[in-house]
C-alpha cells in the first residue's frame, strides 16, 4: 500500500495478484482475488443463513437486513422486469450481494477488491449478456432479431441503423464491465494516492505535517464515498441487469 | 410518538419515506427507463462517458476483426467508427430519451 520510493507513487501495485493460502494457492493459481471471491459469497450465505435461523416474528437486526435484502431485490426485480421478474430474483439478487460484498470487502485495509479488475466484471458482464441473449432468444424465437430493426423507419435506413443498433446491443458488456471496474478502481487509487502523501508529508517534518493532516481527513471523506460508491454501483450493476433483462423479456 | 397519536394527517409509511428521501436513505425514485445514476450531474457525465466510449469500443473492435479477416485494413475500421459513434449517440438517447415507453 505505501509508496514505493520517497518520491514515487505506486498507485496500481495494490491491484497485482498474488497467490493466496500459500503453497497449494500457488500451484494452482489461487490468487487473493478469488479468495475474496469466496469469503464474500460465504459472507452472502452467512447473512442469509443465519439472518434467517430464528425465524422470529419480530426480526433481530440480523433477521431484518436478510429481509431486506430479499424484499428490496425483490420488489426492484417486479418493477424493473415486470411480474415475470420473479423468476430472474435469484440471479439479480446473488449478482448485486455478490458484487456488493466485493465492493465492500475492498474498503477494508490489506483486503483486496475483486471488482477492480476488469476480467472479473467482464466477466460477470458477459455472464448478463449472455442470459439475456438466452432468455430473449427463448422467449421470442427467431423474432429476437427484430429487436435490432427499430420500428417506423424508411427501409433505406435499415441496414445502417441495424448496424448501429446491434454495435449498441453489443457494447452493453462493455459499458456494464467498464463502469464498475473504472468506479472502483478510481476510488482505490484515490485512497491509495492520498495514503501515500500522508506518509510522504509527515516524512518532510513539522512542514508536513499539516498538509499530511489534510490528506489524512480527505482519505477519511474518500473512506465514505468508496461506501457509497459501492453500493451505488453494485445497484447500479443489477437495476441495469434488470431493465436489459425487461428488455428481453419485452422486447421493445 | 404519543403526540402523533391524534394526528390523522399522512400514514406512518408516507412519513416515514418523506423522512427516508429527506435524509437520502432511499434512491430517488427512479422512472421505469433509468437506473439510478441518471441523477447527480457527475452520474450522468459518467453515464455519458461510458456509453459512449463502449460503443465506440465495440465498433472498432468489430472493424478492426473485419478488417483482419477480409484484408481490407482500414476501410472497414474507417466505416464502423462514426456507426460505433452513431450507437453511442442511440445509447445515450435510450438513456435519456425524454418518453418513457421507449426502452428498447
Amino acid at each position: 500500500m505505501a509508496a514505493e520510493g520517497s518520491s514515487s507513487i505506486d498507485a496500481l501495485g495494490q491491484f497485482q495478484l498474488h497467490p493466496a493460502l500459500g503453497g497449494i494457492g500457488a500451484s494452482v493459481n489461487f490468487t487473493q482475488s478469488n479468495l475474496m471471491m469466496v469469503v464474500a459469497s460465504l459472507l452472502v450465505l452467512a447473512l442469509l443463513w443465519f439472518g434467517m435461523k430464528p425465524r422470529a416474528m419480530v426480526p433481530g437486526r440480523l433477521q431484518a437486513a436478510a429481509e431486506l435484502a430479499y424484499e428490496s431485490m425483490m420488489s426492484m426485480c417486479v418493477e424493473q422486469i415486470g411480474p415475470e421478474g420473479r423468476k430472474f430474483f435469484p440471479f439479480v439478487f446473488t449478482l448485486f450481494f455478490f458484487i456488493l460484498f466485493g465492493n465492500l470487502l475492498g474498503v477494508f485495509p490489506y483486503f483486496f477488491t475483486f471488482t477492480s479488475h476488469i476480467m472479473v466484471t467482464l466477466a460477470l458482464a458477459l455472464l448478463v449478456f449472455v442470459l439475456v441473449t438466452a432468455v430473449a432468444i427463448k422467449e421470442h424465437g427467431l423474432h429476437f432479431f427484430s429487436y435490432f430493426l427499430p420500428q417506423g423507419i424508411p427501409m433505406v435506413l435499415a441496414p445502417l441503423l441495424v448496424v448501429i443498433e446491434v454495435i449498441s446491443y453489443l457494447s452493453r458488456v462493455i459499458s456494464l464491465s467498464v463502469r464498475l471496474f473504472a468506479n472502483m478502481m478510481a476510488g482505490h487509487v484515490m485512497l491509495e494516492v492520498f495514503g501515500a502523501f500522508i506518509i510522504m508529508l509527515s516524512g518532510l517534518g513539522w512542514l508536513g505535517y499539516f498538509p499530511a493532516g489534510l490528506s489524512f481527513g480527505l482519505n477519511t471523506i474518500l473512506i465514505g464515498f468508496e461506501l457509497l460508491v459501492a453500493v451505488l454501483q453494485a445497484y447500479v450493476f443489477a437495476v441495469l441487469t434488470c431493465i436489459y433483462l425487461h428488455d428481453a423479456v419485452h422486447l421493445h | 410518538m404519543s403526540q402523533d397519536d391524534g394526528d390523522p394527517g399522512p400514514s406512518f409509511e408516507d412519513r416515514l419515506k418523506v423522512a427516508r428521501s429527506k435524509q437520502g436513505l432511499d434512491a430517488p425514485p427512479t422512472p421505469p427507463g433509468q437506473d439510478g445514476l441518471g441523477g447527480s450531474a457527475w452520474g450522468i457525465g459518467a453515464r455519458v462517458g461510458v456509453e459512449l466510449v463502449s460503443a465506440l469500443v465495440v465498433a472498432v473492435a468489430i472493424g478492426y476483426g473485419l478488417d483482419r479477416i477480409f484484408h481490407t485494413t482500414p476501410i472497414l475500421t474507417a466505416v464502423f467508427v462514426p456507426l460505433g459513434g452513431a450507437a453511442g449517440v442511440a445509447n445515450l438517447w435510450r438513456v435519456f430519451a425524454p418518453k418513457q415507453s421507449d426502452r428498447g
